[in-house]
């Protein structure tokens, strides 16, 4: 019996809602219509984009006489990476490693408690589950800048003031409440003949949730890891506030120092903008579907 | 939340009564996770209405200082130009993002291929740290290296960040340019929801583009638009980082939003009692927006667009 309903409802999740065949070809028909208007308002906007990220790149290429000289627009006329050199050489690296370490150190352990506490808001039931759910939801309207005097505070009295883990700490309490929402929107469409079956075989809640949610809901993991993490990578209040030591800057606060050091030579303070944004850009290549698609079932649910 | 997700929810009660004893000892996995809730964001919360109360410069001792920070903050000038401009920035960008991802996630939402591309080079903003935004929009206005001479309209060579109005219209813009994309992004997945046959119903009445757009596609999308709407006004709170890094809420203090004011009272200025009080208004100023925003989706819809969040 129990394998009798694993095996069919195992094909259910793969489907995910939205993402049917059926609903791409029905829309595609649709919005055609929409075309013209649509279309140019796209590229104008694109245009608005895609324009400073061009000089930003082009600039970054540029030796002085070619940044003074050119027309702003124009390719360097003899590119170079001296502006990536004179970056690399200059501290790049530690805040680069800072900048690793925090967003690891605060994206895992976000992901592993937030996917423990929905998997127990969804499987679970009773007053208590209910009311920490509603403390998280809550939790989505507090903003991160509004706490940063009592953080500070207790960053102090806990000895940990100018501390990696300093940043960590809160990156993570403050990234609890919408992943908890986004991974517990998901296994909630895990059938629930699934964790029937699992319990019929013998399985406790402890292997359920690592041996089926976990697999199932790898997506929105992915998902919420990368969200999670950009956001970490890109924070610049808690570095500012909890860490003073040159040694312990991250990314944001080192290209904030790279503006003063370099005011003059604005190819290499474009280059670190650069270098700063490149891993973040080869994770967003390698997992842009998935994010894409997470994000818009998770915020527009 | 999709249908079939509600009717499962629904369904699930009855098939877990049996199992009654094992699901309550699920209660346990969430305590890691509330753990760090509670210390590191719900008792700041209560921390920082608690400093708002307290006399103290940031290293050493805290002391009592009654109600002397709210009517110092209150009788100030500046926190009614930071509210001012707090709720300037934050409607006009409303006004500004809302129409542009709503259009754009509309025409995105097609399934053209090159449409595929656009959404991918509209999500690049989202990837840059406001840190570089803001760095590199000081490099682009450079009125003599900056873009203004590179297109050849030289009425963009502006002091950008030298004339008030410009600097506050600057913020808007940058502001925009960094988070219409992710807006983009909502309205896209809200308009691929609606169903087909609206459409089809819509074409056999004769209706054309236009009002299929303004009696289907907007109505339809009302709790995206409102879920749109929380996060734009609720994150408007936040925007400082970018406002730091370009123009330090000068010049003068023509872009010190709330936010800002918090930090240069509180980490300048050392006067952290201050500072809490702007920071308890900006805590209720979020809230009581965020609610209002939910009530507008009725309140029976209130917990699921929570959840839509």
């Amino acid at each position: 019996m129990s394998t009798v309903l694993r095996s069919d409802s195992k094909t259910a999740p793969a489907t995910p809602p939205g993402h049917s065949i059926k609903a791409k070809q029905s829309l595609g028909s649709r919005v055609r219509r929409l075309n013209i208007p649509g279309g140019l308002g796209g590229w104008i906007w694109l245009a608005i984009i895609i324009v400073p990220i061009y000089y930003i790149v082009i600039t970054s290429l540029k030796t002085s006489e070619g940044y003074f000289g050119q027309n702003p627009l124009a390719l360097p006329a003899a590119p170079t990476l001296e502006n990536y050199k004179l970056v690399l050489e200059a501290n790049f690296t530690t805040y680069f490693m800072n900048s690793v370490i925090v967003t690891l150190g605060s994206v895992i352990p976000t992901v592993l408690i937030s996917f423990m506490a929905a998997f127990a808001i969804v499987r679970g039931r009773g007053r208590y589950l209910k009311f920490v759910n509603g403390m998280f939801l809550m939790g989505l309207a507090i903003p991160l800048q509004a706490t940063i005097i009592p953080i500070y505070l207790m960053i102090i009295r806990l000895n940990l003031y100018d501390s990696l883990l300093a940043i960590m700490l809160p990156s993570v309490a403050f990234a609890i409440p919408l992943t908890v929402l986004i991974l517990s929107n998901f296994i909630r469409d895990v059938p629930n003949e699934l964790f029937e079956s699992m319990r019929l075989d013998g399985c406790s809640d402890w292997q359920t949730m690592w041996r089926l949610a976990l697999p199932l809901t790898r997506p929105a993991i992915v998902t919420v890891a990368i969200y999670n993490g950009l956001h970490v990578w890109n924070g610049f209040l808690l570095p500012l506030v909890l860490t003073q030591s040159p040694g312990l800057r991250v990314l944001p606060l080192g290209l904030w120092t790279f503006q003063g050091e370099f005011s003059v030579n604005i190819p290499a303070v474009l280059a670190s903008v650069v270098l700063s944004t490149l891993p973040i850009l080869v994770i967003y290549v390698l997992g842009r579907r998935q994010l894409v698609s997470g994000l818009t079932a998770g915020f527009s649910k | 939340m999709s249908s079939t997700t509600t009717h499962r929810a629904a369904a699930a009660p009855r098939k877990i009564e049996q199992t009654g004893q094992q699901k309550s000892a699920l209660a346990w996995l969430t305590v890691p996770a509330l753990i760090f809730f509670v210390v590191f964001a719900l008792a700041p919360l209560v921390g920082v209405l608690v400093l708002s109360f307290a006399n103290w410069d940031g290293i050493g001792a805290i002391g009592a200082a009654g109600l002397e920070n709210w009517s110092s903050v209150l009788s100030d000038p500046g926190l009614y130009n930071a509210l001012g401009l707090t709720f300037l920035i934050m409607i006009v960008s409303w006004l500004v993002q809302t129409p542009i991802s709503l259009l754009l996630g509309v025409f995105t939402a097609g399934t053209q291929r090159y449409r595929a591309a656009l959404a991918v080079l509209y999500f690049l903003p989202l990837l840059l740290s406001s840190a570089a935004v803001a760095i590199a929009y000081k490099a682009l206005l450079d009125p003599n290296f900056g873009l203004a001479m590179g297109l050849g309209l030289p009425f963009l060579a502006q002091d950008w960040l030298g004339v008030p109005q410009l600097a506050l219209g600057l913020v808007i813009f940058v502001i925009a340019w960094q988070f219409v994309p992710f807006h983009t992004l909502i309205y896209q997945g809200g308009v691929r929801q609606i169903p087909k046959s609206l459409y089809e119903a819509a074409q056999i009445d004769g209706a054309g583009i236009i009002k299929q757009f303004f009696h289907i596609t907007l109505p339809q999308l009302k709790y995206t638009i409102i879920t749109s709407s929380t996060l734009m006004v609720v994150g408007s709170l936040t925007y400082f980082d970018l406002i730091f890094v370009l123009t330090g809420g000068g010049p003068g203090n023509s872009t010190r939003i709330l936010a800002l004011d918090m930090y240069l009272r509180g980490f300048r200025a050392n006067l952290m009692g201050p500072a809490s009080v702007i920071a308890v208004i900006l805590v209720v100023i979020g809230l009581v927006l965020a609610l209002f925003l939910q009530r507008l989706g009725g309140k029976d819809k209130q917990g699921s667009q929570l959840e839509g969040l």
